[in-house]
């Protein structure tokens, strides 16, 4: 097989636990996203449009839908004869078998995949991130550079930034140090758990992560620790834009929230980053004479005959007459009934709320918790969501 | 349904769509805010179950082809069966194209080369979602020759009507007449007929010995000798023959009805998927009894309308009783009423067009006001 320059292994065996009942039955990557899409097409979209076109893709909790989600690969264009996307789950060989230890492991274990591509480099990325990068500006620097490991980094909030990886930069980029969740951060500049390694380099690491026995062989607390210690070339990628980890109920609100923003900072609407999904062959919406529709985002499929405002409404959501549905995110198939109320709410796949039914705490406005519910639910008029959300929550947590 | 194969027939000359057909062929006429005329006949076929299907274009294939590419989105992109297009097999210097049977005769080697045993053939501007496995069952259990699909057309109106052709059938369904005008029956002929394929292939070869080119006729002229069985479609029918009609069944799609029943029943529609992301709509966002396909933009005003994928209504802006298609722009302060934009129509700042909802003009593709 021709030799490849740079592959990529993409993590989405995520459980997304703080994402409750929105994770019961699929992985995180697979949990829907901004009216049409899923959190992984957005990893799937950024190697396609950065000319990337071999994917492994690491499964491992629960992944039934985000396999048949994938499928070949063909929705972001990766239905290759040399390359394309591979689902790569845990296996058994002789002498036994495991399931992925942590991030590092996985990649670990598919050495002989990544071998058969005989790549020069190896992008890691994860399936739980929303943005729009191009990861061959990254190569660029990389190569650059002669660096053996580049690591994407964003300036978060000085508030925030005990949340995440933070990198010690110099002036020319590269990094002094790494700390995981620090105390007291010295930079504000977080790792976006987006790496690219010189593929030599990093088989040299994963083996001797493998050996180690009190490692969690993991690449943030592990790998790449290690290779700072042992003096490698490592570099800091500055990426400006839109990035966030969706990981909680609250951030997965949020990000969908930010879309319907005047100009949001994320932009679905440029061409030249198109974020590509599995088509579910809707026709266009129907927005009834009844209906009135605000800051929001809509799919094809959907049949309005209500309010809808400050909303995200994916494929096949009915909204009945007289039915206000605000700060919301309703997933696909959803059918609102006539007068129902929701408010500051996820609402999950396939749900039927019956007419006059009360969703969330509309008394506490903009201030109230996210209530959530999951796929297939059914919720009749008299629904008492102040007792549904606080033990959804107490799942979710 | 792996004995049968689809053949959509483009050979038909009689449907005029004036601008819209300027550089296209009828069949790839966008319709329905995200769809092209044949995207139903297709997907009426794979729906169905069929596996093979030949499309017989006739002029102007550039947009079909592009629209169609290998078939994938309609599942034709196949190792057994899959899509043919199949164009005009005549040669400008000697040939004029003297009607859709000819075709079917240059392509005679398809059928010969086919093992399936039938052939359903069905056009492309009678927009319908149709599950062929009924008329399919009927047409073997009645032991016709040829099955021929009509419309009751009770609430039809004269233009649907005109240029149609009618059957008159007996109490036991077989057609005993077949008309070129409205006389009494209002059994409107879909241009859809089930034959097998071995008497297609004669009926062709004997039809073109005696200098017959049309399909319509070699049904007809078999009638006393064949026994031509009709089989009724139940469901929603759009005929679409003129401008005046394309804006009037366009905007039927507005009653949910019929937005259920083309889209939904029985089974999906199925197009050129473009990726484009959900509708968006903003604080000013005013928009009443519309279809919105998907990346639109709408800070606007927007009542009776049917917005194709990618248009953007600009802030200030009205649009009114108009067919806009796909990535057209209407810039801030803009008013339009009454009109079908083609494709990338750019309107600029405050401009006015109106039109006549009853006799709607049609704004060119690409042009700029």
């Amino acid at each position: 097989m021709k030799n490849k320059e740079c592959i990529a292994m993409l993590l989405a065996g995520g459980e997304g636990k703080r994402l409750g009942v929105l994770t019961q039955k699929l992985a995180k990557p697979a949990v829907h996203y901004g009216g049409k899409y899923r959190i992984i097409d957005f990893a799937l979209s950024n190697c396609c449009n950065s000319g990337i076109d071999t994917v492994g893709v690491l499964t491992q909790y629960q992944p039934l839908v985000l396999n048949s989600y994938i499928g070949i690969g063909s929705s972001w264009d990766l239905d290759r004869k040399n390359g394309g996307v591979t689902l790569l789950p845990p296996f058994v060989q002789q002498g036994g078998g495991e399931w992925y230890k942590g991030t590092a492991n996985a990649i670990y274990q598919n050495i002989n995949f990544i071998d058969g591509h005989d790549p020069d480099y190896v992008l890691v990325i994860s399936g739980d991130h929303i943005y729009q990068m191009d990861y061959a500006e990254m190569l660029d620097a990389h190569k650059q550079n002669g660096a053996d490991a580049t690591i994407a980094v964003i300036e978060v909030p000085w508030e925030e930034a005990s949340r995440f990886g933070i990198m010690n930069v110099d002036e020319a980029g590269r990094i002094l140090d790494f700390e995981e969740k620090p105390k007291q951060p010295k930079t504000n500049l977080a790792s976006m758990g987006i790496y690219i390694f010189t593929w030599s380099v990093l088989r040299d690491y994963l083996l001797r992560d493998e050996q180690d026995a009190s490692s969690s062989n993991d690449f943030g607390k592990d790998i790449i620790p290690a290779m700072l210690r042992a003096g490698l070339h490592m570099s800091g990628f500055r990426f400006q834009g839109y990035w966030k980890d969706v990981g909680t109920i609250d951030s997965l609100w949020e990000s969908n929230m930010d879309l319907l923003a005047d100009l949001p900072e994320l932009n679905l609407h440029d061409h030249e980053n198109r974020i590509y999904s599995r088509n579910p062959n809707q026709p266009p919406q129907y927005v009834a004479p009844t209906a009135t529709i605000k800051r929001s985002l809509i799919n094809e499929g959907c049949l309005v005959f209500g309010e809808v405002n400050h909303s995200v409404l994916f494929y096949g959501v009915q909204v009945g007459v007289g039915a206000v549905v605000r700060d919301s995110i309703i997933m696909p198939n959803v059918t609102i009934g006539e007068n129902v109320t929701i408010h500051k709410a996820i609402i999950g796949a396939g749900s039927v709320i019956e007419d006059g039914a009360v969703i969330g705490d509309v008394e506490a406005g903009p201030l109230a918790e996210i209530v959530v519910y999951g796929e297939g639910s059914f919720l009749p008029a008299d629904v008492s969501t102040q007792v549904a959300s606080a033990a959804e929550r107490k799942q979710a947590i | 349904m792996r004995n049968v194969i689809g053949v959509i027939n483009l050979g038909n000359t009689r449907t005029l769509l004036n601008e819209l057909t300027r550089n296209r062929s009828i069949a790839s006429v966008p319709f329905g805010g995200r769809y092209r005329f044949i995207d139903f006949a297709l997907s009426n076929m794979v729906n169905t179950g069929i596996q093979k299907v030949a499309v017989f274009t006739l002029n102007k294939s550039r947009s079909l082809l592009d629209h169609l590419g290998s078939g994938k989105e309609w599942d034709l992109d196949r190792k057994q069966g899959g899509l043919f297009v199949l164009p005009p097999a005549i040669s400008y210097t000697s040939d004029v194209y003297k009607g859709d049977l000819q075709n079917f005769y240059g392509h005679i080697d398809y059928f010969n080369r086919s093992k399936e045993q039938y052939v359903i053939v069905s056009s492309s501007h009678m927009i319908c979602n149709i599950d062929y496995k009924q008329a399919m069952e009927q047409h073997i259990e009645s032991g016709a020759d040829i099955t021929v699909v009509y419309k009751e057309a009770t609430d039809f109106d004269e233009e649907d009507l005109s240029g149609g052709l009618f059957f008159e059938i007996d109490a036991t369904g077989r057609v005993r007449k077949m008309l070129e005008k409205l006389n009494g029956s209002r059994k409107i002929y879909m241009e859809t007929f089930i034959i097998e394929k071995n008497l297609l292939v004669s009926m062709i070869e004997k039809s073109i010995r005696q200098e017959e080119f049309s399909t319509y006729n070699m049904i007809r002229n078999s009638l006393l000798t064949l026994k031509v069985m009709a089989y009724e479609h139940t469901g929603h029918l759009a005929i679409v023959n003129s401008i005046n009609s394309y804006y009037k069944h366009s905007m039927n799609l507005l009653n949910p009805e019929v937005w259920r029943s083309l889209f939904f029943q029985p089974n999906l529609i199925y197009t050129k998927v473009k990726d484009e992301p959900p509708t968006k709509y903003v604080v000013d966002s005013d928009v009443k009894n519309s279809l919105v396909a998907n990346g639109c933009i709408i800070e606007g005003t927007v009542e009776n309308c049917i917005l194709f994928r990618g248009v953007k209504v600009r802030k200030g802006a009205v649009v009114r009783d108009s067919i806009i298609m796909q990535d057209c722009e209407i810039e801030e302060g803009s008013q339009v009423e009454g009109v079908i934009f083609d494709k990338e129509v750019h309107i600029s700042q405050g401009k006015t067009i109106t039109g006549d909802k009853l006799m709607p003009s049609v704004i060119t593709k690409r042009s700029l006001v």
